[in-house]
């Protein structure tokens, strides 16, 4: 137990690398991966001469961000130039947005655990990415590579406004689920399209005083995220119960040793000398080109999610899973546009068969080699009683296994060939479901006889013994018995 | 050959009476009988400027030829040329191939012009005199005591001393017009945004402009038809209806008001300089211009301005240059911090450490709203008293230079002083306004004086205009240093 009941105080940095095709002042590809300094045209290694141009891509997509979170877009906002000195710097300078960034304010909503919080924002700025310093395999020296140089980031500063590393981990699982959602980033956080930076401090809960903070340096995990604050939170309380100080610090996660090292104090802060770019003029936004934007912005998933739970009748929960991820909330709505009677039905096949299906393979809903259509015709013959849940996760394994072969996703198909799958496999393999009373009565009549123990201990009160008759019955059926009907028959004769 | 303007090359070339291998190998004679003395360039590549020449001549007779076709320019080395060394008179870059071209270089190899050689320049453009550059001062084909002014103090002297019939040039704060005025030639500086400064080394991008420099007014309309332009490349690069510059030359000057502003007509400026410039009005009174007095307050703000926004561009600017991907890298370093150390303090002459130290002070944090904002706010009052001066007049006029041609090493210890040179130029860079100068006599020592023309935005056609009617009835334009052997006899006083 501890002396003082202390408060975490948290706000996030997050760089997110938009989804341009070429980088944010240059022509040169974003892609990654590519043989290092292949992907760095004459602007990005700052040859003497060159200038910057900015893309009009990357500014779209902070638009829509700030749309997003319900911030302000300001015109003009303007690009400084950072001045520091560093080999994976070509310029000399970062090319960033200082005191007039594109986007102010916005919020966003979260849900950590069972409470539903608002983070706020500061501040979402345009700026160039730097290359990178390969240390090893250089022998005492050091690579540059550039391929990143000049990659466009939208960092998105939130205020103070998380209490533990759990909000935290929700807030930015939220803003990266958003991101994607609006498609200006891929979200891949192994290559570091989205990185966090996490200000911690603490201090005596019911103080409305703010801690002196860290500063956590570029955790590229959820799970990082979490481990660092939580270590970086008990650091702190314990210098601050020693009756030490915390000094204002740059901080790098260590996953390995699950700590936080020192990196740069605030005295040794450089001055980066910021000034407006001269070869950038500042930037006008129309308020018409905003319109449009605001106009091409899809539903948000928080509009979605309470849509599903209104017009859907999905549990909150359905609902909150369903919208965490655009490409299935999408393949959703197609599957249920054609089985509008049973929303609860599909949404329990999505998230659950087919999601788990593609995890599987590690396909995206994008990538689902079975279309909506596909599954709602094998959801209708549920409904019409043809297959029971059982044969239709059955008959589900062999449409899978047979569209898996069709390298075309269900997106880029022409045409929805192929709709009537299930049915087919239903034919061919003789899986219609029986629910015919003669024939289920001639099974059911079979078991009985043949299970008198079972009988006895039903009638004497042995609910189990029940369930073990319907397996029986299921048995003798090969699986294909009506699940519903034979209760139903099985009660009555026991009983009747 | 080597005397007749551009134009008249051109005319020679169209009609088939020279080639451009002729004129080029004669201007190439030319450049290595005096450049041991004149030090004008820093690197002549003979072959690849006798291969643009054959390519002209190929041109030239099928037909396809364009004003500059054929014709020999000289390219101030700030401008990338792709596979030729561009070292902006630094030792930084006394290395650098580089591999691309300047927008402006893109122009005229696309006007089927030749490039004559790359022209020795104040290192990184800083510098009012021409001794700043790693590669020697560049001696005033009129007096090889004085200065040739800067920076594009190579460019102004290869043409006065018929090196080349006409060179490019940059504009920082008067480094086309003050060089064009101490050689006696002409200079012309467009507005701002008008000539794409892709491939141009920057020095104070703001400031920065490319611009021509010939012989004749006429001379410049014709270059800057082919610098002129719009450029993606360039966001500062201006999008407008192309234009023909030399549209208006002949037009009369019956009715143009020209502003003196009485802030330049001041004790400053040398006696022999005021004399010429005022003869140089009488001409323009005589050609019907009528002269009316305009205002301009705060122009005697415009050095100290200048001083600390063209640093602070400047010390960012160059920055890029650290030894780690190209130009110079000191040979040996401890670290990283010495790499970059040494490699700058080797790399960068004393003027421009100067300014990368202005430029870093001014841009400080506790320092950057006391000289860098103040300065942009004045930078604005400056611009603004040009709009008021321009309701009231068409074209200003003054002297280019408060002196005539100083003498190498007289002003070199003393930056104040070197400064100053620049007093009438600046405001020009500071407004974005278009300024050139042309030469209109001689001063102390036979040395040349230079008449500044400042118009309005745009105003480029109509300053050419004015410009090409005082050539028309004078021939200051047509006189030739002595120094230069086969060049008609100059006229000392």
């Amino acid at each position: 137990m501890r002396a003082v009941q202390w408060e975490i105080v948290v706000g996030l940095e997050v760089h997110v690398q938009l989804s341009t095709c070429s980088k944010i002042f240059s022509g040169a590809s974003t892609a990654f991966g590519a043989a290092p300094n292949t992907a760095a045209c004459a602007v990005d290694l700052a040859l003497p001469g060159v200038l910057p141009v900015l893309n009009r891509g990357a500014v779209e997509r902070a638009i829509r961000l700030g749309l997003a979170v319900g911030g302000r877009i300001r015109s003009p906002s303007v690009f400084a130039r950072k001045n520091y000195f560093y080999p994976d710097l070509p310029k000399g300078y970062q090319i960033s947005q200082y005191e007039l960034p594109i986007v102010e304010g916005g919020s966003v909503a979260i849900r950590s655990g069972e409470v539903d919080r608002v983070i706020r924002l500061v501040r979402a700025h345009l700026e160039e990415d730097a290359g990178k310093s390969l240390h090893e395999d250089f022998h005492g020296m050091t690579g540059i590579d550039l391929n990143r140089a000049g990659t466009p980031l939208l960092e998105v500063v939130s205020e103070p406004d998380m209490r533990s590393s759990a909000e935290a981990v929700s807030y930015a699982r939220t803003l990266h689920a958003l991101v994607r959602w609006i498609g200006i980033c891929d979200g891949n956080m192994q290559e570091g399209s989205f990185r966090c930076d996490a200000n911690v401090s603490v201090r005596p809960a019911g103080s409305d005083r703010l801690g002196t903070r860290c500063e956590i340096k570029n955790l590229n995990s959820f799970r990082f995220l979490e481990k660092a604050i939580d270590y970086e939170a008990g650091r702190q309380m314990e210098v601050l119960e020693d009756g030490g100080k915390i000094l204002q610090q740059t901080r790098l996660y260590d996953p390995d040793r699950n700590e936080t090292r020192a990196m740069r104090s605030k005295e040794d802060a450089q001055d980066y000398r910021y000034f407006p770019d001269p070869d950038l003029l500042p930037l006008e936004i129309g308020e018409d080109w905003i319109a449009q934007v605001r106009r091409d912005l899809p539903e948000l998933p928080q509009q979605m999610r309470q849509r599903l739970e209104r017009d859907h009748g999905l549990s909150a929960y359905d609902a909150a899973a369903l919208t965490a991820d655009r490409e299935m909330a999408q393949y959703y709505e197609a599957v249920v546009a054609r089985l509008p009677d049973d929303p609860k039905l599909c949404a329990n096949w999505v998230m659950g068969e087919v999601s788990a299906h593609l995890n599987g393979v590690g396909k995206s809903f994008d990538g689902c080699p079975l279309s909506p259509a596909q599954l709602a015709r094998l959801l209708g013959r549920i409904r019409d009683d043809t297959l029971s849940g059982r044969m239709a996760k059955d008959v589900f394994g062999r449409m899978w296994a047979q569209a898996g072969d069709d390298p075309v996703a269900w997106k880029d198909r022409k045409e929805q060939a192929g709709e009537d799958l299930a049915d087919r496999i239903i034919e061919s393999q003789g899986l219609r479901q029986v629910s015919d009373e003669g024939e289920l009565e001639g099974w059911i009549d079979a078991v009985i006889a043949a299970n008198a123990r079972s009988v006895e201990e039903f009638r004497a009160g042995k609910e189990k013994a029940f369930n073990a008759l319907v397996g029986q019955v299921m048995k003798v059926a090969r699986g294909k018995a009506n699940p519903a009907r034979v209760n139903e028959l099985l009660k009555k004769k026991l009983t009747g | 050959m080597l005397n007749s303007s551009v134009a008249r090359l051109s005319a020679l070339l169209a009609a088939r009476k020279i080639s451009s291998v002729e004129l080029t190998s004669a201007f190439l004679e030319r450049i290595r009988s005096l450049n041991p003395v004149l030090n004008a360039f820093i690197s002549v590549d003979e072959e690849a400027s006798l291969g643009q020449a054959r390519a002209a001549d190929a041109v030239i007779a099928s037909g396809e030829a364009q004003p500059l076709t054929g014709i020999p320019i000289a390219q101030k080395d700030i401008f990338c040329t792709r596979g030729r060394l561009t070292t902006c008179g630094s030792r930084m870059l006394s290395n650098f191939v580089s591999p691309y071209d300047a927008h402006v270089i893109e122009r005229f190899d696309a006007a089927g012009a030749v490039n004559i050689g790359k022209t020795n320049m104040d290192e990184f453009a800083m510098g009012s005199s021409n001794e700043t550059s790693y590669f020697g001062p560049v001696k005033n084909p009129w007096d090889v005591a004085a200065v040739p002014g800067g920076s594009s103090g190579g460019s102004a002297c290869s043409v006065a001393a018929r090196m080349a019939p006409a060179a490019t040039g940059t504009d920082t704060g008067g480094s086309i017009r003050q060089p064009a005025a101490l050689c006696g030639i002409s200079g012309l500086k467009p507005t701002y945004g008008m000539v794409s400064r892709y491939g141009m080394i920057a020095f104070a991008s703001s400031l920065d402009q490319g611009g021509p420099m010939a012989k004749t007014a006429e001379d410049l309309a014709l270059m800057l038809n082919v610098m002129a332009g719009f450029d993606a490349r360039d966001s500062t690069s201006l999008q407008r209806e192309p234009e023909d510059y030399a549209r208006d030359l002949e037009k009369p000057l019956a009715g143009l008001r020209i502003g003196l502003p009485k802030e330049y007509f001041v004790k400053e400026v040398d006696r022999d300089v005021a004399r010429a410039v005022e003869a140089a009005l009488g001409e323009y009174r005589r050609l019907g211009a009528t002269a009316v007095e305009v205002s301009l307050p705060a122009t005697r703000l415009s050095v100290p301005v200048y001083y600390v926004l063209a640093p602070a561009e400047a010390s960012s600017n160059l920055s890029r240059f650290d030894g780690v991907r190209y130009g110079y890298r000191a040979p040996a370093y401890a670290d990283l911090d010495d790499m970059y150390r040494k490699t700058r303090a080797q790399g960068f002459g004393a003027e421009v450490q100067r300014r990368i130290l202005i430029g870093t002070y001014v841009l400080s944090q506790g320092y950057y709203d006391a000289y860098y904002l103040q300065a942009q706010r004045l930078r604005r009052l400056i611009a603004q008293d040009f709009v008021e001066a321009f309701r009231q007049c068409d074209l200003i006029m003054g002297p280019t230079s408060p002196t005539v041609a100083f003498d190498l090493g007289e002003r070199s210890s003393d930056p104040v002083q070197m400064y100053l040179s620049d007093a009438y130029t600046i405001a020009a860079n500071l407004a974005g306004l278009p300024a050139m100068s042309i030469p209109v006599g001689f001063g102390q020592g036979s040395r040349p004086v230079g008449l500044h023309i400042i118009g309005n935005y745009f105003a480029e056609a109509r300053m050419l205009n004015a410009a090409h009617r005082y050539q028309q009835a004078t021939d200051w334009h047509l006189r030739v240093p002595q120094a230069c052997p086969d060049g008609a006899p100059g006229t000392r006083e």
